[in-house]
């Protein structure tokens, strides 16, 4: 694992009973660079997901996470952990927001290690000392920012459940970001986006690569995003990696042609056969 | 008219205490869904410690009654919010992921374990006290001689619940702990994702619902002037009424609930009879509930996508 790399997977298996989802996937996720997971429906980009954020056990492989020059194995990590030390977040399919917590209030949620950290565990912060109270006006600000990039703001007070659906993506997004991740994991931020907000969507990816460097890791279907900010491309099909590369390469590989168009094998050899691959 | 008012009072003094255990039922079940059948133990192991607590003070020779009151009050809640940490981790945290009846029947034998070992290490039989708090003050005289009477116990006994019950609501609406709390209420994976400590987050719970109770336990004591090994089962019944009348997982509705019950079941003893009042009690229950199936402020229960 290079110095470049965040995130290194390799020889990642995931069986459930008989049913192989991802067999001997191995990637790099560079720093600071977006890298995007692909694939047809079924092809296993979730459950890579689930394994690098500590919900399933890998039946095989490992998950190293390198960061301020720590290593890490992620596949050890679970539950509130990989948060809080391996600084990984993540996003689901569906939005799981706090609904009946202002859009605030779920960004403060987000800051809980720093605010606890900040509040003695709990003791201090119950009987108000001044330095708890900094750091809690400081949470409120970094919270106030992330509204802010989002264009939220002005509805700060506003249950999150009641906030527009793209509104509610892309608030998920902001309240990731201030757990301060340096891996961000994103399942499918468009999904269910139309054309305008998925370009809001790209472009507050891209700033936040620019400005804040967070390297992350992108489950997409939408390929005008997909092509649009990622660096680099994985491509999975059945639980295999088929390609890996720029999105010029990707958009030209045979093989990821015939995956998304569902050909079958021998016909992807013989295209194969006919580039002279 | 003057009747009235005496009974308006003793039923809001009866429905704080109902109201501080009904905060313990309702605020275990926002959080792990779980009715906490052990909690009117929780509020009657608070009773007794605040009585041995009392009796230590005063058999060490202290005299001044406010610092004995402070002194009862911070030991029974730490003690008994001990019982209520200890509780959540033997009991109902190892079943957490099981089935969704095991930690209910878990509570049913906590309630019995805790029950019982109070008969066997504190006796079978009523402890009484001598009264701590005397004097009151008379409201009304009224000319038939009947007199409006609001004693000094139960202005502590009000003030006490409006104080624990302020602090209580910024707790949960203003604070780290509050938010965390309600983070968890909603989606507890997503909670722990963000770096929140679910398991201990729930413990706090737990911790404050039985610090709660224990408040309660000692008013019951001043108040009364008696603890008992049993009295935590049927007040913890009409607590968890009061909490479900108010709406489950609503803590103003517990409040609420719980002086509602207070005051059906003054005002029914002292207008109907004594021997049904507990009978009045639930059958509001029971009525409010066919027309008003979440309670009086709860919220209809939101599908999780």
């Amino acid at each position: 694992m290079s110095r470049d790399d965040i995130l290194s997977v390799e020889n990642l298996a995931m069986r459930f009973g008989g049913i192989v989802a991802v067999n001997d996937l191995s990637f790099t996720a560079r720093r600071g660079q977006i890298t995007a997971l692909i694939g047809p429906n079924g092809a296993g980009k979730t459950t890579v997901f689930n394994c690098i954020t500590g919900f399933y056990k890998p039946s095989a492989g490992t998950i190293r996470l390198r960061n301020n020059d720590t290593e890490m194995r992620l596949e050890k990590l679970n539950d509130f952990r990989i948060s809080k030390i391996a600084k990984v977040a993540r996003t689901f399919q569906n939005i799981r927001l706090f609904p009946g917590m202002t859009a605030l209030e779920n960004l403060m949620v987000a800051q809980h290690n720093t605010l606890m950290r900040a509040s003695g565990f709990t003791f201090l912060g119950l009987f108000g000392v001044p330095s708890y109270r900094a750091a809690e006006k400081a949470a409120i600000e970094l919270a106030r920012y992330w509204l802010d990039q989002i264009g939220l703001l002005a509805r700060a007070d506003d249950a999150a459940g009641e906030l527009p659906y793209g509104d509610q993506r892309r608030l998920e997004i902001a309240r990731a970001m201030c757990t301060a991740p340096a891996l961000l994991c994103l399942d499918e931020p468009a999904a269910g986006l139309n054309a305008r907000e998925s370009a809001a969507l790209s472009e507050l990816l891209l700033k936040i690569r620019a400005e804040h460097g967070t390297s992350i890791l992108l489950i997409e279907h939408d390929m005008s995003v997909v092509m649009e900010i990622s660096d680099h491309i994985v491509v999975l099909d059945y639980g295999v990696k088929i390609a890996d590369g720029s999105p010029q390469a990707i958009r030209d590989n045979p093989k990821v042609i015939a995956a998304y168009l569902g050909v079958d094998d021998d016909e992807v050899e013989a295209v194969e056969a006919e580039l002279g691959l | 008219m003057d009747y009235f008012a005496q009974q308006l009072i003793n039923g809001i003094v009866l429905g704080s205490i109902y109201g501080l255990i009904a905060i313990g039922y309702t605020m275990v079940y926002g959080i792990v869904g779980m009715i906490n059948f052990a909690h009117g133990d929780i509020f009657m192991i608070g009773g007794f410690i605040a009585l041995i607590t009392f009796l230590i003070l005063v058999s060490i020779g202290l005299t001044i009654v406010p610092v004995i009151l402070l002194i009862v009050l911070l030991v029974s809640m730490a003690v008994t919010a001990l019982y209520g940490w200890t509780i959540e981790r033997i009991a109902y945290r190892p079943l957490r992921h099981s089935f969704r009846l095991a930690p209910m029947l878990s509570a049913i034998g906590m309630s019995f374990v805790l029950t019982n070992y109070s008969q066997v290490a504190q006796g079978a039989r009523v402890k009484p006290v001598p009264p701590i708090i005397t004097g009151g003050y008379t409201l009304h005289e009224g000319a038939e001689g009947f007199v409006v009477r609001l004693s000094n116990v139960q202005i502590i006994v009000v003030i006490t619940t409006i104080v624990l019950l302020g602090i209580f609501t910024w707790l949960v609406a203003k604070t780290r702990l509050g938010r965390d709390m309600r983070a968890c209420e909603q989606d507890q994976t997503m909670a722990s994702l963000l770096g929140v400590d679910v398991d201990r987050t729930i413990s706090m719970t737990f911790v404050i619902g039985a610090a709660l109770a224990a408040v309660a336990g000692m008013m019951y004591l001043l108040y009364y002037g008696l603890v008992d090994f049993f009295m935590g089962f049927v007040a913890g019944i009409k607590a968890f009424t009061a909490a479900v009348l108010g709406g489950i997982g609503s803590l103003p509705g517990a409040m609420l609930g719980g002086l509602l019950i207070g005051l059906i079941e003054t005002l029914w003893a002292a207008y109907f009879s004594t021997e049904y009042k507990d009978v009045a009690a639930f059958s509001i229950l029971i009525v409010v509930l066919i027309f008003l199936p979440t309670g009086l402020l709860g919220r209809p229960e939101v599908e999780k996508v």
